[in-house]
């Protein structure tokens, strides 16, 4: 599906829209009412409409007062804003009040062309857009031809007064359907194609609607209101709707619409039978119960503590709408800004870090604790650095970095703020960091230790180095080694030895705490050393000695290959050959696709998804995750926050030992390419293969596809926004489903591959677990994984297929993929390919590979050293 | 548009035009005291600082700083009515006298262009200045009451329109709502020359140029270059710009991000360099001018002056270098629904 982009106009700051907002300004409560605008904008408004049309108000006085308070908040300030009256003097006393450029909401030729026009002279001097209704002298338009008629009319008044087309939005009215009236059952279909026939006739003009009207009758029932809206959403923005005023966090993805409900509101808004409401009214009541998010009733009680506690509770709870007001009484209360942070936020964290100590607090949790920290000491640094104090009280100051030709950093980050939370002072250097950059950081900053992070094999190699340029440097300072391809033995083989001074590999961020509490302890540090170097030793023993399977030579490893039934199962011919970008795919599509489990496993939570959520220990911290991921998804939907993107291709190819040949023809005879695969060497069992990738490919003819996938296109303009506001939780949230994202599509385009673009699967489609547990014919390896280890493969995939150009995605130096959230690898059809680990290889296959790939044995022994000993 | 506008474009389409430099600096270097300033007008404050007060009272020294600023090859000449308003003018007690201040004003700069006029047949212009006034729309001056405006809308609007009338009578071609620390303020005052066209009958061309107060390329409400766009786009002004903030260096980046979006006229005028530890402005007129001409290498601009700290030698200066330079084209952006807060918003249309 390819839509327009769809502004989400914030409707809650409307008297007439909420109940709760009425109440806070008939009250007088514009603080509260101010958050309600806040809240608008961190939900993904990106345009806030004010609306104080209420009889028991000075409309004017309230517009002018809630415009003129939010203008003094730069997060809330930053978005554009609507101002909403039927009352002309309450517009024009909103226009005042706006330095940025608005949108007035509305105007119409209700009371005919002059004053029609007036107003709209107005708004072009104040510099507004202009909302026009379709009003016009006999009345509100409902059908669509009455729509289309009035809209057409003012655009040729409004172009004749030179208001720019661009900043004119019409409004054909969205009004309530399924109300029992038989003539309010197409008022759905009358917007929708109102709208595709205005988009037509008025160039550059847009559409709009209040989307909540449509499900009026439903009042009540949220989960049907919410699949109503989605329902007609889908639609309108098909036809060209482009903006709309709705309540950006409910609203369900259209895919993930339970099918019976959605089918039922899909006759309703688009008038399919004309029994369609008695049978949405059927069942809507069973869907009443949905997930309800009712208020906590004690939740509010909190607010009334004094305020050490409420800032120690908002911590604990990871609660941030208070913050910044409890930080500034707080420190009010005291002589000095720094003891805010000394005390009640200290704390706070004290709390936290203990609850996480204890296994009481997870991850998901913290991250949050640690975003409220961060926005508290974000409103008290001015204030101490007025008084030019530097640093405070912390335990120790940590250079972190994701080394050079790595760009992966969820683990660091996560790691960081942890850190954090336990009062250490974490400089974060990012990713790519060259090991001259974290050294000079180092020594700069007068650090305590360092610590490396990478995702990918070759960044091993690069830890290596940073610890022998510290060691070059004469530095002592421990090194902290994390990140999902370390491990404990490579730390005690390879970069231990490379540096005298202590090296320490970390398992996760839980430890990290512990281990680095340790070595800025006087008392512990030595004990951790020297337990941690005797560990080390000991494995380095071990290692030298028997502890390793024995490999047998590479000619016997290949004589004892794995050879598929061809005969059985001949190559399939594709039904395309080539190379495909693919363009075509939205996130919403790939939802489905997604495995649930690892995502919580990026944040150490453990355990298989669904059942994690109903974990006893870990269930309560999953959902509360897995909630706030379904409703940023839904935010990446609606404000199409990334755009996959991705290019596949297939190319006829034969084996040639354990190469596979690529070539530009059918008839092969043009090569285009060599692709060396490894092999295992390790000795095997009886009856058991000495696998290689090249081993499923045919030696005559056969195919071989490729491909490369990415879900990060756009994410850097969300992560700025979260990085300026503090928001480390939604930064890592963000990235870890863009991971999810690229892996869903790498297995949504698989099927796609699978089923129809190679043509080799045939029967049933497969449910998402059995695609998940990997229950179809062929395989999908990726180069830098077990089955094809050596990483530089990825630089010849994206040679030929043009990656970069087609999908986006570039490699680093040492062949990470950015944007991080992308995926590649192979395509091998034969239903008996299987995933495998190439483990440990010997000197001769080194050699070997050399030759094929064209290297020398140096650069050989570089790309393959997770694999060799 | 007017006949001025349409000749000032038609010069500006051949080659990058020179506005002057400041007034306040100058003036400062003459060295005046508190009877200079008031002259023979009867006050119970102390007129020294009230630059614009000199209008009246020193006109010669006026059309001086004018003459110097021809002389070094200034295009566009702007009058010396910076705090000409009654909102600044109160400070003085000389509120009553704005329309006699910028009358005069707008005489002395006019006679002055067109005796330069008269005498080479280069064409020249006058551009009536209006200052940000010292009163804000956006922001309270209460710390306890964000929601106080201390000047209303139609307040500020009014006073900025008796400054346009006064101005236009004495025969200005542009208004030139400089230094705009607050976009609103900068929209009353848009208005107001919009209802003293209406009044006349003729339009009334319009130039605006923001001031930065930090390096991250805010102005005091918070508005982005692109945001303070956005907001003044409606006035199609026949330049909008940037000046004062800091020195060219500086400025530089933000010159960039206006002269990509705005299809007008882009119209600069950075202070010469920093001000150093005393407050006083030493970059050398070449130094200046070097950086104007790496703007000017870039095709980023279309009418370059001076701030805070240059003189009539920093103009001159400027007007050698960028001679020999082709103006900035005027891009012709998608149409889009542009809207604004503190920061840029664009839709595709």
């Amino acid at each position: 599906m390819t839509t327009a982009s769809f502004i989400n106009i914030g409707e809650r700051t409307n008297v007439t829209g909420s109940a709760a907002f009425k109440k806070l300004i008939l009250n007088g409560d514009y603080t509260a009412a101010v958050e309600v605008a806040r809240q608008q904008v961190e939900n993904g408004a990106q345009i806030i409409d004010v609306n104080m049309d209420e009889g028991l108000l000075d409309s004017e006085a309230a517009m002018v007062t809630f415009l003129n308070l939010i203008a003094a908040e730069p997060d809330i300030a930053r978005v554009p804003v609507m101002v909403d009256s039927s009352k002309w003097t309450v517009i024009e006393a909103g226009l005042k009040c706006l330095a940025g450029k608005g949108i007035v909401n509305s105007i119409s030729m209700k009371e005919g062309e002059a004053i029609f026009l007036e107003q709209a002279r107005k708004c072009l001097r104040y510099g507004a857009a202009v909302v026009v209704m379709a009003f016009d002298e006999q009345g509100q338009a409902d059908t669509a031809a009455r729509k289309v008629e009035i809209c057409e009319r003012a655009y040729k008044l409004l172009t004749g007064i030179d208001f720019p087309s661009e900043d004119i939005i019409f409004d054909p009215n969205i009004f309530a359907v399924a109300t029992g009236i038989e003539e309010h059952n197409n008022y759905g279909v009358d917007f929708i194609e109102a709208t595709r026939e205005i988009r037509k006739r008025c160039p550059h003009a847009h559409i709009s609607g209040g989307v909540s009207n449509l499900s009026f009758s439903f009042r009540g029932n949220e989960p049907v209101r919410r699949a109503m809206h989605s329902v007609f959403l889908y639609h309108a923005i098909q036809a060209g709707m482009d903006m709309g005023i709705v309540n950006a966090g409910q609203l369900d993805v259209y895919d993930a619409i339970d099918p019976e409900l959605r089918e039922l509101c899909e006759d309703v808004v688009l008038n399919r039978r004309p029994d369609s409401t008695d049978r949405l009214l059927a069942v809507a009541d069973k869907f009443k119960g949905g997930p309800a998010r009712a208020a906590d009733p004690a939740a509010e009680e909190w607010r009334s503590w004094p305020v050490a506690r409420r800032l120690e509770h908002a911590l604990v709870k990871g609660v941030d709408a208070f913050v910044e007001a409890d930080t500034e009484e707080a420190r009010q209360s005291v002589v000095r800004p720094i003891e805010v942070i000394e005390g009640p936020l200290m704390a706070g964290m004290n709390v936290v870090g203990d609850l996480f100590g204890a296994g009481k607090m997870f991850l998901p949790q913290v991250v949050k604790s640690a975003r409220v920290m961060k926005k508290a000491v974000a409103c008290l640094l001015p204030y101490i650095e007025a008084e030019k104090e530097v640093g405070s009280s912390s335990k120790g100051r940590i250079i972190m970095a994701t080394v050079k030709g790595d760009v992966h950093d969820i683990g660091k980050n996560i790691v960081g703020v942890v850190l954090q939370c336990n009062n250490f002072e974490v400089i974060d250097l990012g990713v790519m960091v060259p090991a001259q950059t974290i050294l000079d950081a180092a020594v700069r900053e007068k650090a305590d230790m360092i610590g490396l992070s990478g995702l990918i094999t070759p960044s091993l190699d690069e830890m290596v180095h940073v610890a022998s340029e510290m060691q070059r440097a004469g530095m002592t300072m421990p090194l902290l080694i994390g990140g999902a391809t370390t491990s404990r033995v490579h730390t005690a083989l390879r970069i231990a030895p490379a540096y005298e001074g202590p090296v320490v590999h970390v398992l996760d961020a839980s430890r990290a705490v512990g281990v680095a509490g340790t070595l800025v302890s006087d008392t512990l540090k030595d004990a951790l050393v020297a337990e941690t170097a005797a560990e080390y030793e000991k494995i380095r023993i071990q290692r030298a000695g028997s502890g390793q399977s024995a490999l047998v030579p590479l000619e016997q490893a290949r004589a004892n290959g794995y050879a598929p039934d061809f005969a059985a199962h001949p190559p399939v011919k594709p039904n395309f050959t080539g190379t495909m970008t693919i363009d075509d795919v939205a996130v919403e599509m790939l939802i489905p696709y997604i495995d649930w489990t690892p995502f919580f496993r990026a944040w150490e939570l453990h355990g298989n998804y669904p059942a994690i959520l109903t974990d006893a220990v870990v269930g309560e911290s999953a959902s509360s995750l897995f909630a706030d991921a379904q409703a940023m998804l839904k935010q990446i939907v609606a404000e199409q926050w990334l755009h996959p993107k991705g290019v596949i291709s297939i190319w006829p190819v034969r084996r040639e030992g354990d190469d596979v040949m690529i070539f530009a023809d059918e008839g092969r005879s043009k090569p285009i390419a060599r692709l060396p695969f490894l092999r295992q060497q390790i000795a095997k069992r009886d009856g058991r293969a000495n696998m290689c990738l090249a081993d499923f490919i045919h030696p005559d003819a056969d195919w071989l596809g490729g491909f490369a996938v990415q879900a990060g296109e756009g994410i850097d303009a969300q992560l700025a926004r979260f990085k300026a506001g503090n928001d480390d939780y939604n930064d890592i949230l963000l990235k870890a489903l863009a991971d999810r994202l690229a892996e869903a599509f790498a297995e949504y385009l698989h099927e796609r591959v699978r089923r129809e673009i190679w043509g080799h699967e045939v029967g049933n489609r497969m449910s998402n677990e059995d695609l998940i547990r990997e229950r179809y014919t062929g395989i999908r390896p990726a180069p830098g994984y077990p089955a094809c280890p050596e990483h530089s493969l990825k630089r010849h995939l994206f040679d030929l297929m043009g990656v970069e150009a087609r999908a986006g995605i570039t490699l680093t130096d040492s062949f990470a993929m950015w944007p991080t959230a992308a995926v590649s690898g192979f395509y091998f059809a034969h239903p008996e390919s299987a995933y495998f680990g190439v483990a440990r290889i010997g000197e001769d296959q080194l050699l070997d590979y050399a030759a094929r790939l064209g290297v020398s044995r140096e650069r050989a022994t570089q790309l393959l050293r997770p694999n060799l000993d | 548009m007017t006949t001025a506008a349409n000749a000032l474009r038609a010069a500006a389409a051949n080659r990058i035009l020179i506005k002057d430099g400041p007034y306040g600096t100058e003036i400062q270097a003459l060295g005046l005291n508190a009877r200079d300033y008031a002259g023979d007008i009867p006050s119970n404050h102390d007129q020294k600082g009230n630059n614009d007060l000199l209008n009246l009272t020193r006109p010669d020294a006026i059309a001086g700083i004018c003459n110097a600023y021809i002389a070094a090859g200034a295009d566009l000449l702007a009058t010396n009515t910076f705090n000409a308003n009654r909102i600044s003018q109160a400070d003085y007690g000389m509120e009553d006298r704005v329309r006699e201040i910028n009358l005069a004003a707008a005489r002395i700069i006019r006679q002055c262009v067109d005796a330069a006029i008269a005498a080479d047949g280069k064409p020249r212009w006058v551009a009536g200045a209006l200052g940000p006034t010292n009163k804000t729309l956006s922001l309270s001056p209460r710390v306890s009451d964000p929601g106080y405006r201390e000047v209303t809308f139609d307040g500020v609007k009014d006073v900025y329109r008796e400054q346009i009338d006064a101005l236009l009578d004495g025969g200005v071609d542009f208004i030139l709502i400089e230094t705009v620390f607050d976009t609103l303020n900068a929209k009353a005052a848009a208005f107001a020359a919009a209802e003293a066209a209406d009044a006349r009958g003729h339009e009334v061309p319009v130039m605006l140029s923001m001031t930065l107060t930090d390096l991250s390329g805010r102005n005091l409400s918070g508005q982005t270059v692109e945001a303070f766009w956005h907001s003044i786009a409606h006035v199609k002004p026949v330049a909008v710009g940037l000046n004062c903030s800091f020195g060219a260096t500086e400025l530089r980046p933000h010159v960039q991000a206006l002269a990509k979006v705005a299809d007008t006229l882009i119209l600069t005028y950075p202070n010469a360099g920093l001000p150093n530890d005393l407050g006083a402005y030493d970059e050398q007129p070449e130094t200046t001018a070097g950086f104007i001409r790496g703007w000017a290498d870039e095709g980023l601009v279309n009418i370059v002056g001076g701030c805070c700290g240059s003189t009539p030698a920093h103009i001159a200066a400027m007007a050698r270098q960028v001679a020999s330079l082709p103006p900035r084209t005027i891009p012709h952006p998608e149409p889009a629904l542009r809207l604004s807060g503190l920061e840029a918003h664009r839709f595709a249309a």
